[in-house]
């Protein structure tokens, strides 16, 4: 049963990345998008990874898709359905170059199947029973990882400020 | 003070008594000071005058008192350091007579040079052979600076020439004084450098500083030499001081090739210091200079330069036959050589720059048959009377170009064949002139009798020694000499009948403005004079004893026995490898016999050649024929020059001009202007990747992380 | 699945590097890179099955970044914008030779 809807959004997310690559309109790319993220969002719950999934719709699908979609908006972007694509030896030497970095990452990964359960799934679930879905991921995040974690806002607070900074019209 | 003096005298000299010396450093100091006082003089004449020109005129100097403190000043300063440095350096000549004194006394100030094993010390050696050489240095030296006085009086570059001259004292001395070769090399040089400034003294005419270069460059052929030599004797002994050499080298293998080689090499230096064949083509040219210059440098002092290197090396030439071989064969064929050249020159200047080179030959001969003491001999006498020639031979050119100067007349005031009957105007200085003339013929009892005599002599009887080494050789050195002093009676006669007797051929004009050199110019000459009659008694031949003017006890071989602490090294294993002397010359006769018929002869010579002169019609230069045959090639001085500007010059010039042309303007600057289009080149090409376009860098981007994943899979 | 879910990874990663260097558009180009970076945390939260939590603590981080990331590159392209009137890159050409 997991199988199938593993199969099921794999193919969605991969359909909506070719999607994102082919679609002619900005908009439309951004819709795929949207679904690759959303299907994306779906696997990890299948991956037990239930508070990213969750942070997945909220954060990525929801607020930055619409960042996005808002600057397309602004800019006025919707209708311009010029093909961007570029062509010719260029196109073809990217194919070729990322077809053989498609081959190496799939064949490495393909090789030795890891049969579940594992170590690493085992403890994972251990801790999704003893703090829940998000006291699991939080744990480490203010114990461990609590000096990157600070940093971060930091790096949030930045961005924010040069966003402003940037997006004005007048310059400073 | 005198007990030295008296023969056999060490028995009584206190032998406990040290020798102090008294201040010899300022002799070397004094020099310099007057130095920096002229330099300094000149520097601010310099810019008065440059001042004076810009403001469109000509500095006038006046007469007298009115004349500017340069000029004034430089008159007192510059013979006074050389009188003082003469009376300090007689001071310690007096001392060490009175001491006996086997070692020489090294007096060191300072470190000079500390590098590993090598050390060179600032160090003057003081001992009977510098002594002497400092005496006659000074000495002469201050003769020829008073001289100077008088001739240089109307020259602009008056401060100018006192401070080069003073310098050229100083390296002169450091030249005699220095206790290694390394110092005596910076003499060496510094006398070359102060030879090239005073020779293009007059340096706005191209002909005389083309001179100066010239002596210059060949110098630089002959250093070459000298240096080897150091780097040789270096590695042979780890030290180029004087007295743990010297000592060690009675070590060496006698006829050694390592000796030899050594000995050859700073021979090639003595003969480009002293104008030996095949590098005395500089010194006839240098007569570009002042006269007072070609008396001082190229006369009396630094052209005998090399004898006094060959003499202080004495132990290394003593242990090499080869070598002196060479030395007294191209000394006795520079005297010969030179003394044809002289026959036909018509420059009074270049008749006695021939007749160095002649007598410096003389120097080398007697030097490469082991009289190292006669070597020094001839110097001593030779810068006595020659100096003297010179300076007379100024004194007639300073009247002859007030003469010419005054009347307008362009005619060369050097030229012999202008001259003529100048006795009656100089009477001085054809009397001391011909004083000279017989020192330098060698007729007895004048200075140069007894040196030059001595030298054939002592040729003859190196030749006939026990074991000598090719005694043949030495038997036509000795042949060699013999006639090449008749040459010398003949052409000094030619020079001395051409300048004073005969008819004036000076111009009737002309001749009114002529007369006698002022008193500071003739003083010095008679002051030469004297000591160019007196000057060969100082070492009497054992022979002349008896039959000399009462000073036979006193000065018979004085001056071989002075200089015996330096030379008896040598004179040692000379005696222990070739024997005693011969008392013979080779066709029979000692040598009182020989002295006479020498004396004869040159008397003989000198009294056709004034017959053969004076009733030779000599033209004025201007109606002088052509020479023709054989004169021709003697007045061209073989060609030589010639022969050397076809072999030597013009194949370095093409050489230099291929190397200017094709391999530094093609080859060279091809592969500078290559690299420079290369980088161009690729900068270009690599530039294209710079396409602005983001997409191109992603792509690059990839490309690279697929090699790194490719690399850490595979 | 956990094979799966890598080789999943790894082909969204080459669609969005594809998509990198073939469009012009920036702000597609700007999508291809969350893209990459989702694929990116797919393969974290693969891995995480094998090696614990802290493959999810970093997929939280990626997701930060990639959040300041397209905050300031869409800041970015609206200043450009007001300068060429186009997101085009190929118009942005001022680094050249």
């Amino acid at each position: 049963m997991i199988e199938v809807l593993f199969y099921v959004f794999a193919a969605v997310a991969l359909g909506g990345a070719l999607g994102v690559v082919w679609a002619k309109s900005p908009v439309g790319s951004l819709l795929y998008m949207v679904a690759t993220l959303a299907s994306l969002a779906c696997i990890f719950v299948l991956l037990e990874a239930h508070f990213l999934a969750a942070i997945q719709v909220i954060v990525y699908a929801g607020a930055i898709m619409v960042l996005f979609l808002f600057v397309i908006m602004l800019l006025n972007l919707g209708h311009d359905y010029q093909r961007d694509l570029k062509g010719g030896a260029f196109a073809l030497l990217s194919f070729v170059i990322i077809g053989l970095m498609a081959g190496i990452l799939a064949r490495q990964f393909g090789e030795n199947a890891i049969t579940e359960p594992t170590a690493g799934g085992r403890a994972i679930d251990a801790a999704l029973a003893e703090h829940g879905a998000v006291g699991a991921i939080a744990q480490p995040l203010y114990t461990t990882y609590v000096v990157p974690f600070e940093i971060t806002g930091i790096l949030l607070l930045v961005a924010i400020v040069g966003a402003l900074v940037l997006a004005k019209k007048s310059s400073l | 003070m005198h007990t030295a003096l008296v023969e056999g005298g060490q028995a009584t000299v206190d032998t406990a008594a040290q020798f102090e010396p008294f201040f010899p450093g300022l002799i070397i100091l004094l020099p310099l000071i007057g130095f920096l006082i002229n330099g300094a003089l000149a520097l601010k004449h310099a810019r008065v005058s440059a001042a004076a020109v810009r403001l469109g005129g000509e500095l006038d100097l006046g007469e007298g008192d009115h004349r500017p403190e340069t000029h004034t000043l430089p008159s007192y300063v510059g013979p006074g350091v050389m009188l003082a440095a003469f009376l300090i350096a007689s001071v310690n000549f007096i001392r060490m007579l009175s001491v006996e004194l086997h070692e020489p006394h090294v007096i060191e100030y300072w470190t000079w040079i500390a590098t590993g094993t090598f050390t060179v010390d600032a160090a003057i050696q003081l001992d009977q052979l510098s002594i002497l050489m400092t005496m006659i240095v000074t000495g002469v030296g201050f003769l020829i600076h008073v001289f100077s006085v008088g001739y240089m009086s109307d020259d602009g570059g008056y401060p100018r020439y006192f401070s080069y001259l003073n310098l050229f004292i100083f390296f002169m001395l450091v030249l005699v004084m220095g206790a290694s070769y390394p110092l005596m090399f910076v003499g060496w040089e510094g006398v070359g450098l102060c030879s090239y400034l005073l020779i293009g003294f007059w340096f706005s005419d191209r002909e005389k500083s083309d001179a100066g270069k010239k002596a210059f460059i060949v110098n630089r052929i002959g250093d070459f030499g000298f240096l080897i030599a150091m780097f040789l004797l270096f590695g042979m002994f780890g030290t180029l001081d004087f007295v743990p050499l010297f000592s060690e080298a009675d070590n060496l293998e006698y006829g050694g090739s390592l000796v030899t080689a050594v000995t050859l090499f700073l021979f090639l230096g003595a003969a480009g210091k002293s104008a030996q064949i095949p590098l005395y083509v500089w010194l006839p040219d240098a007569m570009a200079g002042p006269t007072p210059v070609s008396a001082l440098i190229h006369a009396a002092t630094m052209v005998t330069a090399g004898v006094y290197l060959v003499v202080r090396s004495s132990v290394l030439y003593a242990l090499s036959p080869i070598a002196s071989a060479t030395v007294a064969g191209v000394g006795v064929f520079t005297a010969l050589f030179a003394a044809t050249i002289a026959l036909k020159q018509n420059d009074i200047k270049k008749v006695l720059a021939y007749s160095t080179v002649s007598q410096l030959g003389y120097m080398f001969l007697g030097v490469g048959v082991g009289a190292y003491a006669t070597g020094i001999f001839h110097l001593i006498t030779h810068a006595f009377f020659k100096a003297l020639l010179f300076l007379g031979a100024g004194a007639v050119i300073h009247s002859m170009h007030r003469s010419l100067h005054r009347t307008n007349d362009h005619q060369d005031p050097q030229d012999m064949r202008n001259m003529g009957g100048l006795k009656a105007f100089m009477p001085i200085t054809w009397g001391t002139m011909w004083v000279a003339t017989f020192a330098i013929a060698g007729i007895w009892p004048f200075a140069g009798f007894f040196s030059k005599d001595e030298i054939i002599w002592q040729t003859a009887a190196f030749g006939g020694a026990a074991r000598a080494p090719y005694p043949a050789l030495y038997q036509v050195y000795w042949v060699i000499a013999l006639g090449t002093a008749i040459l010398t009676a003949f052409y000094m006669t030619r020079m001395m009948v051409m300048t004073f007797h005969g008819s004036n051929r000076t111009g009737v004009e002309e001749a009114k403005h002529l007369y006698e050199a002022p008193p500071v110019m003739w003083l010095p000459l008679m002051a030469l004079a004297v000591l160019s009659v007196v000057g060969g008694w100082i070492n009497v031949p054992e022979a002349l004893r008896e039959t000399f003017i009462g000073l036979g006890p006193l000065t018979s071989e004085w001056l071989h026995r002075w200089l015996e602490p330096v030379t008896e090294q040598a004179h040692h294993i000379q005696e222990f490898n070739l024997g005693e002397v011969a008392e013979q010359a080779p066709f029979g006769g000692g040598e009182v016999t020989w002295a006479v018929i020498s004396t004869v002869l040159a008397l003989a010579t000198v009294l056709t050649s004034f017959h053969l002169v004076i009733r030779k019609n000599v033209r004025a230069a201007a109606e002088d024929p052509e020479l023709s045959g054989f004169s021709k090639v003697l007045y061209h001085k073989w060609y030589v020059d010639e022969v050397y500007d076809r072999l030597i010059v013009q194949p370095l010039i093409r050489t230099s001009r291929f190397c200017w042309r094709v391999i530094d303007a093609r080859v060279i600057d091809g592969i500078v202007n290559g690299v420079g289009w290369a980088a161009r080149g690729v900068g270009f090409i690599v530039s294209m990747f710079q396409t602005g376009t983001v997409n191109t860098y992603a792509l690059v981007l990839t490309i690279g992380a697929l090699i790194i994943l490719g690399v850490s899979v595979f | 699945m956990i094979n799966e879910a890598l080789v999943l990874s790894s082909l969204l990663f080459v669609l969005g590097t594809f998509g990198v260097l073939v469009r012009r558009n920036a702000i597609i180009m700007f999508l291809c890179i969350e893209l990459q970076l989702n694929a990116v945390n797919l393969a974290f939260i693969a891995f995480s099955r094998l090696m614990g939590i802290d493959g999810q603590v970093f997929v939280f981080f990626v997701m930060t970044v990639a959040a300041a990331e397209a905050a300031v590159g869409l800041a970015i392209i609206i200043s450009v914008f007001r300068h060429y009137e186009t997101v085009n890159v190929d118009n942005f050409k001022l680094l050249r030779w």
